[in-house]
């Protein structure tokens, strides 16, 4: 028989305001089992842990139910506790009446008493607790970083810089990302290229990182220490190791009509191109449905004129399978599409642009040089209205709830680096708030207002007419009440902001949640903001949430500690809570094998003694390292021989019979 | 009935929850009949919103909304001020018990130009 | 079951997943957001781990409805294990509703870690569809006679 402790947690008021603890501790006391009970202001607290391992010694307690918090708050912490009085954590349980009890329940009376059930719940599984010891498995040395944008890179430098080896896999043929596209940076207006480029030359040259650029991740098997990817790497149909970057083939190549993906589409490339001048790595590539070779099976004047003799137009995809010990998500973002904004004519008129493109219009290395030029006939747009949350904190389908977070300041940027590059131009904001919580944030928008000139109008644009080629702008100006119609030569919409639109296909692939809007979700919203839910796999960037630069290095840098804390260690403790067969009532049947998700069971003939009869029987086996303790096959098994360690049938039911006394 | 009530009762019958609003004015950018109107969309969201009622049943703007639904369609945030202005219309008029129409008085304001469907919807506007 | 003040207040078994639900339950508490007490939750490792042996028993000792949530389809933390959890109490539910246990009283939902909110109106919902329906006939085994008659 067991000797339980049971200890309330008041959490303050948390619970005691709503939960009669003293009740609850007195009810305990007629549980089964139950030889102590105690409350507390605070069991999480030094002194309250000391209370636990107190009563542990006097009472000779061989179980513990903690009345308080969330399991996945504390339940570590009280296991900790009974572990350092010679007690097995595993025979510790929580019964959570803070968020399922106190929280949610406002009548006194009604939420002691399910208080109490669920106690007596908690005392019930306790009860059958066995002790139960965890086995360890190895860390494989190496990390794995998918997205090669800033926060990426960030994380694999950071990684290296500790010493583990790091792969970055990108699906863009260079790495960079979309800070790679900017033009200025705020608040400092310091040039987005050159604080990028080095960091992307040092991911490239440092021997510890290894980039798969044009390659993406097509499967991850395993768990946290110890997982397999599986690399596509796509044919690029140039030769890595002999491309020298020169640009010359791209200069000949008579297929030149293809949007350019970098300048967002605001020009055109050759079938053969290098993305940027700055690319990582610094290789060409050929577009096969652009290029006249792979359409007519003719042409070929690219690989006539590589004098290394890089092009090699029967190039396949190649499969790379490589060990990981740990997963560094940095999938990033992109703007939303625009269809379904008719208000704005972002489809039919060409002077109508998002934010990103305006960055390539204003980029020394975009489409016109950094000239200021308007896409329809190439003239220096004189007005210009930029139109804040389009798509963002909106209900429609086609909007998104959530604030992109970025735009309030990169507005604020364009509008003041127009103003100085050309005083002529005048320049109007339609805000609807100005949000601009961070360093040196609110003051720079105040330069824009201030120093700048820059005209900002509380109220939306409601819609963007095009006549003639002009385009006028109704908006409302809510301060004076009146309907505003500006003639625009330019219009710019802050365009929100999406998680990529691989960001779903990854975190099924790594069993890593998303939330409804597509970014992942953290373990834990305040105390685990880089690690995912899923242990060995760790968020960096826009891919968690809206944030900008300095914020996206910042997580990129504490995912990249979280890493280097698993990687430095040799063995991993395992989760306890696996499958366990009994030999006795195995039939051999491979019911279980069938629905395992990890290939965890095999297939053993073993000698049994079944009564005084010795025979050799095909009998299940659990690999305890591999099973992740789903539970799957134990309700797969016919014969009731497969049940699942820490949450044994047996218990179930008793917890089952306890609620439903 | 007192000004919280009747907002209630507008909030009521539009199925408008003013709450959504926050306050883009993006209604009244997109309103073509504006310049007719002395109390706009974003501002018949407010004044029900905070119960001020007082000008809104002075004015004549909910007369005025040509319910073509623009800002319906274009609020980001599904508040739906042309609902809200039709049901501040019908409680004008069950209020006051003014029919602004009379069957008779039709054939004399008839437009030859005037669409059916406009004349169906007049009556329905402006009639108890 | 039990009668308070002649109101019936039902017993309500509700197994959560440890990765997407029982997270998403703590969420809904987090919020302060109320759901009824009637509702009790058993944290298991994955949907897939709840035997339809544990349903059985639950409505043989007097539960009025049971309640299964699970990750969303494909976003399971164990890859495919909601899938069997779908596909089981499908033939399970078929099966109680076949015995006189209505399909009402059973029901399986798709509750992640960030829906807090839907958390707690599935669980209004489901304590409102369940209170209506009144008492449930609890399952016996005839083999064995109960010790007490009546409930």
């Amino acid at each position: 028989m067991q000797r339980i402790g049971v200890f309330i947690c008041w959490c303050g008021s948390n619970i005691a305001a709503t939960v009669d603890v003293k009740k609850v501790a007195e009810a305990a006391l007629n549980e089964p089992g139950v030889v102590f009970s105690a409350d507390y202001q605070y069991m999480c607290s030094q002194s309250g842990q000391q209370l636990m391992k107190d009563a542990i010694k006097e009472k000779g307690l061989t179980g513990i139910v903690v009345c308080s918090c969330s399991p996945r708050m504390h339940e570590t912490t009280f296991r900790k506790a009974a572990e350092s009085c010679g007690i097995n954590p595993y025979m510790v349980e929580i019964a959570n009446i803070r968020e399922h009890c106190s929280w949610i329940h406002k009548d006194i009376k009604e939420a002691t008493e399910k208080a109490i059930i669920l106690m007596r719940t908690a005392v019930a599984k306790v009860n059958l607790d066995n002790s139960l010891t965890a086995g360890t498995s190895d860390v494989v040395k190496r990390a794995l970083v998918i997205g090669g944008g800033i926060a990426g890179i960030q994380s694999a430098l950071d990684i290296a810089e500790a010493g583990y080896e790091v792969d970055i896999v990108e699906k863009a043929p260079t790495i960079g990302g979309k800070m790679a596209q900017l033009d200025k940076t705020f608040p400092t207006l310091d040039c987005a290229a050159c604080i990028l480029t080095p960091k992307m030359v040092e991911a490239a040259s440092n021997e510890k990182i290894k980039i798969y650029s044009f390659s993406e991740v097509e499967s991850v098997k395993g768990f946290v220490g110890n997982f397999t990817a599986k690399i596509k790497k796509k044919a690029r149909f140039v030769d890595e190791n002999l491309c020298t970057g020169c640009g010359l083939c791209t200069e000949k190549c008579p297929s030149r009509k293809t949007p350019n993906e970098f300048n967002r589409g605001m020009n055109t490339r050759s079938a053969v191109y290098i993305p940027f001048a700055q690319a990582v790595p610094k290789l060409a590539i050929i577009d096969p449905t652009a290029c006249l070779h792979f359409k007519t099976g003719k042409c070929g004047l690219c690989e006539r004129n590589c004098s290394a003799k890089a092009i090699k137009f029967d190039q396949q995809d190649e499969y790379i399978e490589q060990k990981y010990g740990a997963i560094v998500v940095a999938t990033g973002f992109d703007t939303i599409k625009l269809d379904n904004f008719g208000e704005y004519g972002y489809n039919e008129n060409p002077d109508v642009i998002t934010s990103l493109e305006l960055e390539r219009l204003m980029n020394a290395a975009g489409p016109t040089g950094g000239v200021l030029l308007r896409p329809s006939d190439k003239q220096h747009p004189k007005k210009i209205v930029f139109v804040q949350c389009v798509g963002s904190r909106g209900l429609r389908p086609c909007d998104k709830p959530y604030c992109s977070k970025i735009c309030c300041m990169y507005t604020a940027k364009h509008s003041m680096l127009i103003r100085e590059k050309y005083p002529d131009t005048e320049v109007t904001v339609f805000y609807i708030d100005v949000r601009t919580p961070g360093k040196n944030f609110d003051e720079f928008y105040r330069r824009a207002v201030e120093q700048y000139g820059v005209n900002y109008i509380k109220g939306q644009v409601g819609k963007v007419v095009e006549n003639d080629g002009k385009l006028t702008v109704y908006g409302s100006d809510l301060l004076m009440n009146e309907q505003v119609v500006i003639d625009a030569d330019l219009v710019v919409l802050a365009t929100a902001i999406e998680p990529d639109k691989t960001a779903k296909s990854v975190a099924t692939m790594l069993t890593a949640s998303i939330d409804t809007n597509n970014f992942f979700t953290e373990a834990h919203p305040k105390l685990r903001p880089v690690e995912s839910p899923t242990a060995g796999v760790f968020l960096s960037g826009v891919c968690q949430g809206p944030k900008d630069i300095p914020e996206t290095v910042a997580q990129a840098s504490a995912a990249a500690v979280k890493v280097v804390g698993l990687l430095s260690k040799d063995k991993l403790t395992c989760n306890p809570c696996v499958a366990h067969s009994d030999e006795m009532l195995c039939n051999g049947c491979s019911s279980c094998e069938k629905v395992c998700p990890y290939g965890a069971i095999t297939y053993i003939n073993k000698e049994v003694n079944d009564h005084g009869k010795r025979e050799v029987r095909r009998l299940a086996s659990v690999n305890e390292a591999v099973c992740q303790g789903c539970g799957a096959c134990t309700v797969a098994c016919p014969s009731g021989a497969m049940d699942l360690k820490g949450f044994t049938n047996k218990q179930i039911m008793a917890e089952v019979d306890a609620i439903c006394k | 009935m007192d000004y919280n009530t009747l907002s209630e009762n507008i909030k009521y019958i539009s199925d408008v929850n003013t709450k959504k609003c926050m306050r883009c004015g993006k209604c009244t950018a997109t309103c073509p009949n504006f310049k007719e109107m002395d109390i706009h969309p974003h501002q018949f969201v407010y004044f029900i919103e905070t119960g001020r009622l007082d000008r809104l049943l002075k004015s004549q703007s909910a007369y005025k909304c040509l319910t073509c639904f623009a800002c319906v369609e274009r609020c980001p945030r599904q508040v739906e001020p042309a609902k809200l202005i039709e049901a501040v219309r019908l409680t004008l008029v069950r209020k006051q018990g003014e029919n602004y129409l009379k069957p008779d008085d039709v054939p004399c304001t008839l437009d030859e130009e005037m669409p059916q469907q406009a004349i169906v919807s007049a009556f329905r506007k402006y009639t108890k | 079951m039990q009668v308070e003040n002649g109101q019936f207040k039902p017993t309500i078994v509700a197994f959560c997943c440890n990765w997407c639900s029982y997270a998403g339950a703590d969420l809904a508490g987090t919020g302060r957001m109320q759901y009824p007490a009637e509702v009790k939750i058993i944290r298991v490792p994955c949907s897939c781990r709840v035997n339809p042996m544990f349903i059985l028993r639950a409505f043989q000792r007097g539960a009025d409805g049971v309640i299964l949530c699970g990750c969303h389809p494909g976003d399971c933390h164990y890859t495919t294990g909601n899938y069997y959890a779908r596909r089981r109490m499908t033939m399970l539910f078929d099966f109680l509703d076949y015995l006189g246990i209505e399909k009402e009283r059973t029901r399986v939902e798709w509750v992640s870690a960030a829906e807090g909110a839907r958390f707690a109106s599935v669980m209004n919902d489901f304590v409102k569809k369940v209170t209506e329906l009144g008492p449930n006939k609890r399952i016996t085994d005839l083999r064995c006679k109960p010790e007490k008659e009546g409930e």
